[in-house]
């Protein structure tokens, strides 16, 4: 019911990779789980980020690069994600909440730009951006997107399906890292800025959060990183779920224990945050949450609502007000803070 | 009457399509292979250009898609093209005669044209406007006549259908920017994409020109008339028979000058005649009639031809006794029920001649295509569907085909959507289908309700159509929903 893309990914990934530190992750509790797959994802892709950021560096259709066995991975992948009726139907669907949600939003702040592309001229990142199905249509309204997931075959999922759009192929951009090494980058990267511009050394003017903070260890880091990577009074778009009873019974119990909708164990309901407690991170680290929306997915139509409730999923919309003072110690640091 | 049956299960078919959308992703994989077949040619496909919506005939229906689709905000900066196998059609002096082919163009679609321009260019050329409609039986006395509230407002026009398609050509030549127009470009083949981008498939659906050109695009809308050559090569499965009727239509010129703004139909047991105002003094024919009959009137010399005509709207021999004596009791009994009768009868014009050669005759059908979408494909107008022309409708569906997918691709770019996609295509194709089927439906049962003088079926239209012309609660429902 409540897809969860990374999540998922990530168990599926470790599925696949028989290494000796995946095997030990078995012997940990749930709760530590997720942050010992984050942590090991992290140390991997320290590998293989220098091999993907030479390959960002082009342009993304970098196909002619790409191993054909990995692209066949992609596109084996990419059926996944890139069904409308699949596995990630209500991911689909969520975007005819999320998209008008985030485009109405940067429109009051920033006004209407360019005919035909209502977020013509703005940079936006996409975290955890996963197989790019709200990186696409971002793109599409005009601006121009940087998504990053730490999984690296959503990524090249992602790179592939918006490597075949001519209109796609200039304005939106894949890059497999996690958010503090984006932002740590950045720092020392503010000489390159030109070459760098859309490898995300510059400052953005939005940051789209969508069904991520739910699998996060330590959403302090999060936020100041976010504040890092923003420009004052850019905008931040958070959808995630409540930690409710309500949320309990229906998104842990019903969607993951009976009717199984959700893998089990796919979300830790110790994970989820309430508005309140979000709304209170967010202001402590340099922002002003300007609105929260509840919204309500109806599984028999597949469709999603808004509604007055914030009871199990919802969306806000904050924006930076402030530099976070402790913004580079933080980012410089972010292994300690697990 | 095993007719009337189809009709029903058409309808029922068409309609039980709109709800079962699971059998959207199986139906569309069962796609014939052209797929697979073009798919290995991944670099190529790289090279052409992708365009994100091409329009497949520039017919009425498909200029009009493409101006509706250039002039709209949201779709600003979105690559259109337009590709016609005919010649571009120019008009700088409206000609003097007036040709056969003439469509009624509903308030709904007059709305559309001027929202896109076009309808300023087609005043300015030639329009004639008609004020009331009167449709009566042969078979018996009884009348029904159709018309706006005290006669202000105009019902609906009578534009030749050339004049139409060069005033839309003439605002596309404005929209140069956002749409491109290829004439003179018959497409010979086109592949198809899988639903989600599988291994071996093309990205977008590829169209492979005479000249040898291809072009690829996002989404293909097939506006290609009534032997459409996107739907049969998608294999869409088609509810389609011919009546065993043609279509007489010339030009006619009336034995003195009249107001002229009232059309007139008359239901005789070989078909329906209609006789369509154009000015003052000249008026369209459009005769539904036997195809044997059709043929002796294209022979006929232009003196017979006119009698027949004549007789046709104004003698009484396929009346009997029973009838009239039934009728005059049923308008005396329904004037109690309801004083205030109908409209009071008016006579038809009576015809002097014909424009020279302007005789011409075209086979009349229905069809109805039971998908009006696949995956990036939609189709609109003739190529969705087609009817009989006794209630004037044919052109207008087509027009409200255009309206609501300029409406929900507009708003799917707004939202950033690939224009393609099939949420939005379902929405198109619910939405239509259920506003065609029952329309279609309606026609056709008219046309065999009307297609025989046995006693029975003619007693019970006579009070059928009585009644009717007596509710005008009823009527203004009827032309409120054919001026959609």
């Amino acid at each position: 019911m409540y897809a969860n893309k990374s999540g998922r990914l990530v168990l599926g990934l470790l599925s696949r990779k028989t290494t000796a530190a995946a095997r030990s992750a078995s012997s940990w509790t749930a709760v530590c789980k997720q942050r010992a797959l984050w942590r090991r994802e992290r140390a991997c892709l320290e590998t293989q980020r220098h091999v993907v950021t030479c390959h960002s560096r082009a342009l993304s259709s970098s196909q002619t690069t790409v191993d054909p066995d990995e692209v066949r991975r992609f596109q084996l992948l990419a059926g996944k994600w890139w069904d409308e009726r699949g596995e990630f139907a209500a991911l689909h669907a969520m975007n005819d909440l999320r998209v008008p949600f985030i485009r109405d939003n940067l429109l009051n702040v920033h006004g209407a730009r360019h005919p035909g592309k209502p977020l013509g001229g703005l940079r936006v990142l996409d975290v955890g951006c996963g197989g790019g199905l709200l990186t696409e249509p971002l793109g599409r309204l005009g601006a121009k997107v940087l998504g990053i997931d730490p999984v690296g075959d959503s990524i090249g999922t992602a790179r592939l399906h918006s490597s075949r759009d001519p209109d796609l192929r200039d304005r939106v951009c894949y890059r497999a890292c996690t958010l503090e090494e984006l932002s740590a980058q950045r720092e020392g990267g503010e000489e390159e800025e030109e070459e760098e511009e859309e490898q995300g050394a510059g400052q953005y003017d939005a940051i789209v959060a969508s069904e991520v903070v739910e699998h996060l260890a330590d959403l302090e880091t999060f936020a100041s990183c976010c504040n890092h990577v923003l420009k004052t009074n850019g905008s931040l778009f958070i959808t995630t779920i409540n930690k409710s009873n309500l949320s309990y019974a229906l998104g842990i119990v019903v969607a993951e224990q009976l009717l199984r909708i959700v893998p089990s164990g796919t979300h830790d309901w110790e994970k989820f945050i309430s508005p309140v407690e979000l709304e209170r991170l967010l202001e402590s680290n340099g922002f002003s949450v300007q609105s929260v929306q509840g919204m309500l997915y109806n599984p028999a139509s597949g469709a999603w609502s808004w509604t007055n409730s914030t009871a199990i999923n919802y969306a806000l919309h904050a924006v930076k007000v402030s530099n976070y003072p402790d913004a580079e110690e933080s980012a410089a640091h972010p292994e300690d803070r697990s | 009457m095993h007719k009337l049956t189809r009709a029903t299960t058409l309808a029922l078919k068409g309609l039980g399509r709109c709800f079962v959308a699971e059998q959207r992703v199986s139906s569309a994989m069962k796609l014939p292979s052209r797929g697979l077949v073009c798919a290995g040619h991944g670099d190529e496909s790289s090279k052409n250009e992708v365009y994100d919506i091409i329009i497949s005939g520039g017919g009425m229906v498909g200029s009009a898609m493409a101006c509706s689709l250039g002039m709209d905000p949201n779709l600003v900066g979105k690559k259109i093209l337009l590709l016609e196998a005919g010649n571009k059609k120019v008009m700088d002096k409206v000609p003097d005669t007036y040709s056969t082919r003439v469509s009624s163009i509903s308030p709904g679609s007059a709305t559309l044209l001027s929202g896109v321009g076009a309808w300023e260019h087609i005043t300015k050329m030639r329009c004639k406007p008609y004020k009331r409609m009167q449709v009566w039986d042969a078979c018996s006395d009884v009348l029904i006549t159709f018309d706006k509230e005290d006669l202000q407002d105009e019902m609906a026009y009578i534009v030749e259908n050339d004049i139409v398609v060069a005033a839309l050509t003439k605002q596309l030549d404005s929209l140069s920017d956002n749409v491109q127009v290829k004439y003179r470009s018959k497409v010979v083949k086109y592949a198809w994409p899988k639903p989600h981008q599988a291994a071996n498939s093309i990205p977008w659906v590829k169209v492979t020109l005479a000249s040898g050109e291809s072009v690829e695009t996002k989404l293909l809308i097939g506006a290609d008339g009534p032997n459409s050559m996107v739907r049969q090569e998608l294999g869409i499965p088609t509810v389609k028979w011919d009546y065993d009727q043609s279509a007489v239509v010339a030009v006619l010129h009336l034995t003195e000058p009249t107001e002229n703004n009232v059309a007139w139909q008359r239901f005789l047991p070989t078909g329906p005649i209609a006789m369509l105002p154009l000015s003052d003094t000249e008026s369209s024919l459009v005769w539904s009639t036997s195809h044997q009959l059709a043929e002796e009137l294209l022979d006929m010399d232009e003196e017979s031809f006119v009698d027949a005509i004549n007789s046709a709207f104004w003698s009484n021999e396929n009346q009997s006794e029973l009838i009239e004596t039934a009728g005059s009791m049923f308008r005396s009994a329904l004037s109690a029920i309801m004083p205030s009768a109908g409209s009071p009868r008016q006579l038809p014009p009576s015809v002097a001649g014909i424009t020279p050669k302007s005789r011409v005759m075209f086979p009349l059908g229905i069809g109805h295509a039971s998908e009006y979408i696949r995956h990036r494909v939609a189709l609109i107008g003739d190529a969705a569907h087609r009817v009989h022309p006794l209630a004037g409708q044919g052109a207008n569906l087509g027009f409200g085909d255009v309206a609501c997918l300029t409406h929900l691709l507009s708003q799917a770019a707004f939202d950033g959507k690939d224009l393609g996609a099939i949420q939005h295509l379902l929405e198109y194709e619910t939405e239509r289908q259920r506003h065609n089927l029952p329309m279609m439906a309606a026609i056709d049962l008219m046309k065999h309700l009307y297609s025989t003088n046995a006693a029975p079926v003619v007693l019970l239209r006579t009070f059928g159509l009585q009644a009717t012309n007596m509710v005008p609660a009823l009527k203004e429902q009827i032309v409120a929903f054919a001026s959609k």
